[in-house]
C-alpha cells in the first residue's frame, strides 16, 4: 500500500456520452504520496471531467485511474464513493459550503461520511477540537466559527473550505481554482497557506488552475493539455 | 454517529434552513389530515352515538311506516312525524305476556328548539342509554303531576335554566318565536335535570303524556279551538287518558322474544303498526347514508392526496437550487442512495410532522372547540385521541407522503449522477 503512488492514470481516456471524440485522453499521470503539483488547465481542457474520474463519480471508457493503488473501475460505485470520502480532500472554485451549517459543522462533514477520516481527526481529542484546530491554522478569527457559512466573506469560506478538505488527513486534497473568487494579493497567500497546511497533513495536493502565477511554489508543475491529447479546443462539459 | 444518523441530522437541518416554504407545505398536509380525520371521527361517533342512544331498547313500535323514520322520530326527534297509533294498541303491547316494559312517547311540542317528550314516569326507571346505563337525576326528581317538567342536561345548561324555572311549550317541532301557535295559557314548571348521557335525551323536555293530554284539551286539528278554553286549573275534570301516542320503546322479559313480539305487532289486527329492531333500522340508514359517506372521506382523501402533490412538487422545484448542496455532499463521499435517503426523509419528515399535528388540531379541536361546532355546524365532534381507523388513516397518509417522496429522490439521484462533482451553479 505504502508502494503505491497517490494517484496514477494510465492510458485512460473519457468522452461524456454526446461527445464522439474523448475530451480527455491521458497516456500517463503519476502523483507521488505528499508531492505538491500545480495543474495549468485553461477552461476547455477538461478540468471538471478529471475531477469527477479522480473522484471516482465518473469512470473511464478506456484505460486506468488509481487511487492510492485501488483500480477505480475495479471497484463498485459504493466502494468508490467509500474511498472518496476516506482519502480525498476537495476544494471547490466557489459555494463550496453548505450555507445554513455553521463554520465548524461545514468543517466536520467528512467526518460524517469516513469513520476513518473521523479516527484520524480524534488525535487532537476529538473531531471538533481538530476542527478548531485547522480552522486556527487557517486564520479564521474564533468568532466566526459558529456563525452559518452564508454569512462569511468569500475569503473566510474558501479557508473553512481548505480546512474540510484536510480534516481527518486525508493521503490526496484535490482544490479547483480556489482561488478564483480572491483577489490577487490573498490568491498567493492562500496558495501558501494549503500548501503548508497540505505538507503538515502529508497530503498529496493536486492543485487545479488556469493562472500560471501561482504555480511557483509548489514540487512540479504540469499542464493538463500537454499530457491529455483529446482535450485541445474541446468544450467543457456544460450542465 | 454512524453515517445514516448524520443524514438525518443533515436532512433536518437543511429543511430547517427552507423552513418557510416547507413549512407552508406542512401546514397544508396537517389541514387536510385534520379534515380526513374529523370526518372519519364524526362519521364513528356519529354511528356510536347513535346505537348508545338505544342501548336497552328491543323493539320500536308505531303506526305503519318505514323503520329508518320510525327511529329518527321516537329515538331522535327528528323528522316530521309519523302517523300515531292509538292508545288500545299500546296497551295490547304494553300488557303482551313476552313485554316487560312499554314506554309510550307523545312527541309534536317543542320549547325553544328542543323537543318535548310526553312519556310515562316508567321512562327514567327503564331506559338505558351509552353501555346499558340508566338515567341518573343530576337534580330534582321525576314529574308525578301535571305541568312538570325534567330536562335533559344540555337543555338546562344551554338555556340556563334551574329547578323552578317556568317554562311555555309551543306547537310543533320548529321554534316559530314569538309567532308561534303557544301553549302559553299552561305554563310548566321544571322540577327535575337529568346528568349528561351523550344522547338525544340531553337535548330534550319530558313531561307526562297526561300534560300533553291537558295542553290539547281545547285544541283541533292543530290549533287552538276559537272562543273556547279551558283554564289549567280546570284540566283535572277531565279525563286526560291520551287517545293516541307517537310511538313505543318496548323491552321484552327475553331478547329470545323479539322476533316473536315483532310479528305479533306486524299482525296487528286493531290498526296497521310496525315494530322495528333498533340495530336493524340503524344498519339500513347507515345503508342509505353510506354512499355520502365514502364520498366524504374520498373527497378529504383527494385533498390529502392534492396537499401530498403539492410537497413533491415543493421538493422538485428546491431541487434546482439545491443542486449545489447535494454535489458538495457527493464529494465529501455521500453516495447516490444517501442522497436519495437525504430527499426521501425530508419528505417523511415533512409528511409525518403534518400528518401528527393534523391528529393534535383534530383532538385539540374535539376539546376545546366541541360546543361551538355543535351549536353552529350540529356538528358531534368528540375529544380523545386517534384510534382504531383513524390511525390506518394516519398510516395512509404518511405512506402516501413516502411515495410522493420517491419522484424528488429519483430526481435527485439522477442529478446526483450526472452532475458528477461540479454543477454549473
Amino acid at each position: 500500500m505504502m508502494a503505491s503512488p497517490a494517484l496514477r492514470i494510465a492510458d485512460m481516456s473519457f468522452a461524456w456520452p454526446t461527445q464522439a471524440a474523448p475530451c480527455l485522453d491521458i497516456a500517463a499521470f503519476e502523483l507521488a504520496r505528499g508531492e505538491r503539483v500545480f495543474l495549468y488547465g485553461p477552461s476547455g481542457s477538461g478540468k471538471s471531467t478529471l475531477l469527477a474520474l479522480l473522484g471516482g463519480v465518473t469512470l473511464p471508457q478506456h484505460g486506468s485511474i488509481e487511487v492510492l493503488g485501488h483500480e477505480l473501475s475495479r471497484l463498485s460505485a459504493s466502494a468508490r464513493d467509500a474511498l472518496r470520502a476516506d482519502h480525498v480532500g476537495f476544494l471547490f472554485q466557489q459555494f463550496n459550503l453548505l450555507p445554513w451549517l455553521p463554520a465548524i459543522d461545514n468543517v466536520l462533514l467528512p467526518c460524517a461520511f469516513s469513520a476513518r477520516r473521523r479516527e484520524q481527526a480524534n488525535s487532537a481529542g476529538s473531531p471538533r477540537a481538530e476542527a478548531e484546530r485547522l480552522l486556527a491554522r487557517l486564520d479564521l478569527d474564533p468568532s466566526l466559527w459558529h456563525q452559518s457559512a452564508a454569512r462569511l466573506s468569500v475569503g473566510q469560506q474558501q479557508r473553512v473550505a481548505a480546512a474540510r478538505a484536510l480534516i481527518g488527513r486525508p493521503e490526496i486534497v484535490i482544490a479547483d481554482e480556489p482561488t478564483s473568487a480572491l483577489d490577487a494579493e490573498r490568491q498567493q497567500a492562500f496558495v501558501d497557506l494549503l500548501l503548508q497546511e497540505s505538507a503538515a497533513a502529508g497530503a498529496a495536493l493536486v492543485f487545479v488552475s488556469h493562472d500560471h502565477r501561482l504555480a511557483g511554489h509548489f514540487d512540479r508543475s504540469v499542464a493538463l493539455d500537454t499530457i491529455s491529447r483529446g482535450a485541445t479546443g474541446m468544450p467543457e462539459k456544460s450542465a | 454517529m454512524s453515517a445514516l444518523l448524520s443524514i438525518l441530522q443533515l436532512a433536518v437541518r437543511s429543511a430547517w434552513s427552507r423552513r418557510g416554504t416547507l413549512g407552508l407545505m406542512l401546514a397544508s398536509i396537517m389541514l387536510s389530515t385534520a379534515l380526513l380525520l374529523a370526518i372519519e371521527r364524526v362519521r364513528v361517533d356519529t354511528r356510536q352515538s347513535f346505537r348508545q342512544s338505544v342501548a336497552g331498547v328491543d323493539l320500536v313500535v308505531g303506526a305503519r311506516t318505514g323503520g329508518t323514520q320510525l327511529m329518527l322520530h321516537a329515538v331522535f326527534h327528528s323528522g316530521s312525524g309519523t302517523l300515531p297509533l292509538r292508545w288500545d294498541s299500546y296497551q295490547a303491547i304494553a300488557t303482551h305476556p313476552a313485554t316487560d316494559w312499554a314506554l309510550p312517547l307523545s312527541l309534536g311540542d317543542s320549547h325553544r328548539n328542543h323537543a318535548v317528550l310526553g312519556t310515562s314516569a316508567d321512562y327514567f326507571r327503564h331506559f338505558r342509554h351509552g353501555d346499558r346505563q340508566p338515567l341518573r337525576f343530576r337534580e330534582g326528581r321525576p314529574f308525578d303531576k301535571l305541568f312538570e317538567a325534567v330536562l335533559g342536561s344540555e337543555v338546562a345548561e344551554q338555556l340556563g335554566y334551574a329547578n323552578g324555572q317556568k317554562i311555555v311549550l309551543s306547537h310543533g317541532l320548529a321554534d316559530g318565536g314569538a309567532l308561534a301557535t303557544g301553549h302559553d295559557d299552561k305554563p310548566f314548571v321544571v322540577v327535575g335535570i337529568l346528568a349528561p348521557t351523550g344522547t338525544p335525551v340531553d337535548r330534550t323536555i319530558h313531561v307526562s303524556l297526561e300534560s300533553i293530554t291537558a295542553l290539547h284539551l281545547d285544541w283541533v286539528a292543530g290549533t287552538p279551538m276559537s272562543g273556547f278554553s279551558i283554564p289549567a286549573a280546570m284540566v283535572g275534570k277531565f279525563d286526560l287518558t291520551p287517545k293516541e301516542i307517537s310511538a313505543v320503546l318496548v323491552g321484552l322479559k327475553q331478547r329470545t322474544d323479539v322476533f316473536r313480539m315483532q310479528r305479533f305487532v306486524n299482525e296487528f289486527r286493531g290498526e296497521a303498526l310496525i315494530a322495528v329492531l333498533p340495530g336493524v333500522a340503524l344498519d339500513e340508514l347507515w345503508q342509505a347514508i353510506g354512499i355520502m359517506e365514502r364520498t366524504l372521506l374520498g373527497i378529504s382523501a383527494l385533498v390529502v392526496l392534492i396537499g401530498l402533490c403539492g410537497l413533491a412538487a415543493t421538493l422538485l422545484a428546491g431541487l434546482n437550487e439545491r443542486r449545489r448542496e447535494l454535489a458538495i455532499l457527493r464529494a465529501l463521499g455521500a453516495g447516490p442512495a444517501q442522497i436519495f435517503a437525504l430527499l426521501m426523509i425530508e419528505g417523511l419528515l415533512v409528511t409525518t410532522a403534518g400528518a401528527v399535528l393534523g391528529a393534535v388540531l383534530v383532538s385539540l379541536a374535539g376539546a376545546f372547540a366541541a360546543p361551538w361546532l355543535l351549536s353552529a355546524f350540529g356538528i358531534v365532534l368528540n375529544a380523545g385521541l386517534p384510534s382504531g381507523n383513524e390511525f390506518v388513516l394516519l398510516a395512509g397518509v404518511v405512506g402516501t407522503g413516502l411515495l410522493a417522496s420517491l419522484i424528488p429522490g429519483w430526481r435527485a439521484w439522477r442529478m446526483s449522477l450526472a452532475d458528477g462533482l461540479t454543477p454549473r451553479a
